[in-house]
């Protein structure tokens, strides 16, 4: 699909970051899941996408978000590297930006 | 699931592309009021529809359109609202934001003072681009819109420069489309080929260079392409436009089709409306289908195509979009093509009939019969 906003410059590891603010997060009923809305069109989350964008509403930074989750999903293999792998690509898509934008 | 809101056919812009019909409302009295729309907003909602656009004629003429952004907001809309900027204020976009709005839309005609003043018939260059950088400054999604035709297609480039310099992050180069004021102007607005050729390389090279940064999308006249477009996604399977008067549209333009009956949201609840009435069930899917259409095997792609281009060029709306070249009636769209490859002429733009209420006025007690529907004569041709 299209790249409709540009890229946000920032180290995942270290920076804060959050939810880009021109999308609009929510809960859509008819889709039966979290969906991203943007101008004309809309993003359908799995379950796993809007935990963690769930939490980026606020700024926050990978390890709060890590910590986070392993809590809510204690036991879970494999979820630091899925949790990073997730916002490598959402940084890519300006899904999240940097905190201060 | 769209809703486009037409909030009122009122506009300080005079487009002579206008897809709006040529009769002109002359009174805003039928318009639907502050409650009727919030009413229209909450079974849109109920339906399914997530995706909002205000638009008209100019949607900030309305004085209530704050209070049905907030109303649309607490729905879970999301809003885009298309606007000429006309009436825009920073105070206004400030307003605006925090009542929920996501998305804002502003129409260029042309891309300098000169050009926009000569092809849109009001003097609001300077605001526009005022408006635009008070959006960026906002942080509020932002479109650029550059309606284009055979008048300006030779400014794109000087376009896309200024909106890249002005930190736009999506533009939007839509080909003028042929219907209400448009089609009347058709043959001052279709571009030649080589017009088309020369912005579409021009697009390209511009993308190429500014890859990441801002988004280009061009859409093409269908004219020149040999096969059609689904008409809004598919008739009655992603779009519903109300118009000011609460009538209820498959698509802006199809009030042109004569013999349909426009249900109101006056008369009926949206959910009927969507799913049963003869108007949204006549065209959707390809059970209406005639040959060549119906035996087809792209009959699922385009959906037979436009169905008020079909009317308007073969004269019957379940016909095949005579865009496509298996259309029994594509010589029709080339015999058209065929007059617009002559290289644009500065003085062509006097004979552009600009919109507004005089002019809408001259028309119909000069040809009644073209405020109601569009009369064709023997070689296919719009009678003047």
């Amino acid at each position: 699909m299209r790249n409709l906003f540009p890229m946000s410059e920032f180290n995942l590891e270290s920076a804060s970051f959050k939810l880009n603010p021109r999308y609009q997060f929510q809960w859509e009923e008819a889709q039966q899941c979290h969906v991203l809305l943007y101008p004309e069109g809309l993003i359908k989350l799995s379950a796993s996408a809007a935990e963690i964008l769930q939490r980026c509403q606020q700024p926050t930074s990978t390890a709060i978000l890590i910590d986070e989750l392993e809590k809510v999903f204690a036991g879970a293999e494999g979820l630091a590297d899925d949790v990073r792998e997730f916002l490598a690509d959402a940084q890519q898509k300006a899904w999240v930006v940097a905190a201060s934008e | 699931m769209w809703l486009l809101a037409e909030l009122t056919f009122a506009c300080p812009v005079q487009c002579p592309y206008c897809s709006n019909p040529l009769e002109l409302s002359a009174s805003r009295k039928n318009e639907l009021s502050t409650e009727e729309w919030i009413s229209v907003l909450r079974q849109a909602r109920k339906l399914g529809a997530v995706q909002l656009g205000f638009s008209g004629g100019e949607p900030l003429v309305r004085t209530d359109l704050e209070e049905l952004v907030i109303e649309a907001k607490s729905l879970g809309f999301y809003i885009n609202l298309i606007t000429s900027s006309i009436g825009l204020t920073a105070e206004k976009i400030t307003k605006l934001k925090k009542a929920g709005l996501g998305h804002i839309q502003i129409s260029f005609q042309g891309s300098n003072r000169e050009s926009n003043k000569l092809l849109g018939g009001t003097d609001s260059f300077d605001h526009k681009i005022a408006m635009t950088k008070e959006v960026i400054k906002q942080e509020l999604a932002l479109g650029l819109n550059f309606v284009l035709h055979r008048q300006n297609l030779h400014q794109v480039g000087e376009f896309l420069i200024m909106a890249q310099s002005l930190g736009a992050e999506f533009v939007e180069l839509a080909n003028c489309q042929y219907y209400g004021w448009g089609l009347h102007n058709r043959e001052h607005l279709l571009p030649s080929q080589e017009q088309l050729i020369e912005a579409e390389r021009v697009t390209n090279e511009f993308r190429e260079k500014y890859k990441g940064h801002m988004d280009v999308f061009f859409v093409a006249p269908d004219y020149y392409d040999d096969r059609p477009k689904k008409c809004s996604n598919g008739w009655g399977s992603t779009f519903m436009t109300v118009n000011p008067e609460g009538e209820v549209l498959p698509c802006q333009a199809a009030k042109v089709i004569p013999g349909l009956e426009f249900p109101n949201v006056r008369d009926h609840s949206l959910t009927h409306i969507w799913r049963d009435s003869d108007l949204f069930n006549r065209f959707r899917g390809t059970e209406w289908m005639k040959e060549p259409c119906k035996s087809c095997p792209e009959k699922e792609i385009d959906l037979g195509g436009c169905r008020c281009q079909a009317l308007l060029l073969t004269g019957d709306a379940s016909n095949a979009d005579p865009v496509c070249s298996l259309s029994p009636h594509h010589d029709e769209v080339l015999r058209i093509t065929e007059k617009a490859q002559r290289p644009f002429q500065e003085e062509e733009t006097r004979q552009l009939l600009f919109r507004n209420p005089g002019n809408a006025k001259k028309l119909t007690l000069e040809k009644p019969e073209l405020a109601n529907r569009v009369n064709l004569d023997d070689s296919g041709q719009l009678q003047n």
